[in-house]
């Protein structure tokens, strides 16, 4: 383990699509990126047993997955040529259609972001500790299990 | 050895806390386990991972750390 303390992948509540917006502007300056790949993780209204998915409650091991997190950064830098690269996961009720998970990969040429994005997606699928209570409209619950 | 040990998602359900900490002179992470599924018998059936220090472990690791998590299937994403 470093010293270095790791990003805060976290947000509180669902991913706002102002922020996403506001991200995509923020790489204008970066001239010499010819290509960016966005991941959004929406919450689906599952029905289950005849009963509707209302929202997701996320919670993690917050220390641990900010770790993994880092970790799968750090390893998709090393295996592909990206200028940059941004994840965000919310935490708490996110309600059926909002947005749950922002990945943004940038690079210089094309062809890189699609296999680095579908790279990061998955690692973060299998490997970070965050744990979504799937909340049905008679707010009784199930936990989810990703595939 | 004081050991604090971390519930989440179902497990913390089953548990009743999201955190404790014990006092525990077994050697293993094994010897944590059962001495978990004493204490709460619905954990047996139910599927977790164990993490020490952050790090995922088998059972028969032993003890060193002072933070044991038991982590149940991750559904990030």
């Amino acid at each position: 383990m470093t010293d270095k303390k790791p990003k805060n992948v976290f947000k509180q509540g669902p991913i706002p699509s102002e922020f996403i917006g506001e991200s995509i502007a923020k790489h204008q300056t970066k001239t010499s990126i010819g290509a960016h790949n966005i991941f959004l993780g929406q919450v689906r209204a599952d029905v289950i047993d005849g009963k509707t998915v209302s929202a997701i409650e996320y919670t993690a091991y917050e220390d641990m997955a900010n770790v993994k997190f880092d970790a799968i950064r750090e390893s998709a830098f090393e295996k592909f040529e990206l200028t940059c690269m941004h994840i965000y996961h919310s935490l708490g009720i996110v309600n059926a259609g909002e947005i749950c998970l922002f990945v943004f990969v940038s690079s210089p040429r094309r062809k890189v972001v699609f296999k680095a994005l579908e790279y990061i997606v998955e690692e973060i699928k299998a490997q970070v500790p965050v744990f979504g209570k799937e909340i049905f409209e008679d707010d009784t619950h199930q936990w989810k299990i990703n595939n | 050895m004081i050991i604090t040990i971390k519930y989440f998602g179902l497990i913390a359900e089953v548990t009743s806390q999201e955190e404790e900490t014990i006092d525990f002179s077994g050697n293993t992470i094994a010897d944590i386990i059962n001495f978990l599924n004493s204490k709460y018998p619905d954990l047996k059936n139910k599927d977790f991972q164990v993490a020490q220090n952050q790090e995922l472990i088998s059972e028969k690791t032993k003890i060193t750390g002072q933070e044991i998590a038991l982590l149940p299937p991750f559904s990030g994403g």
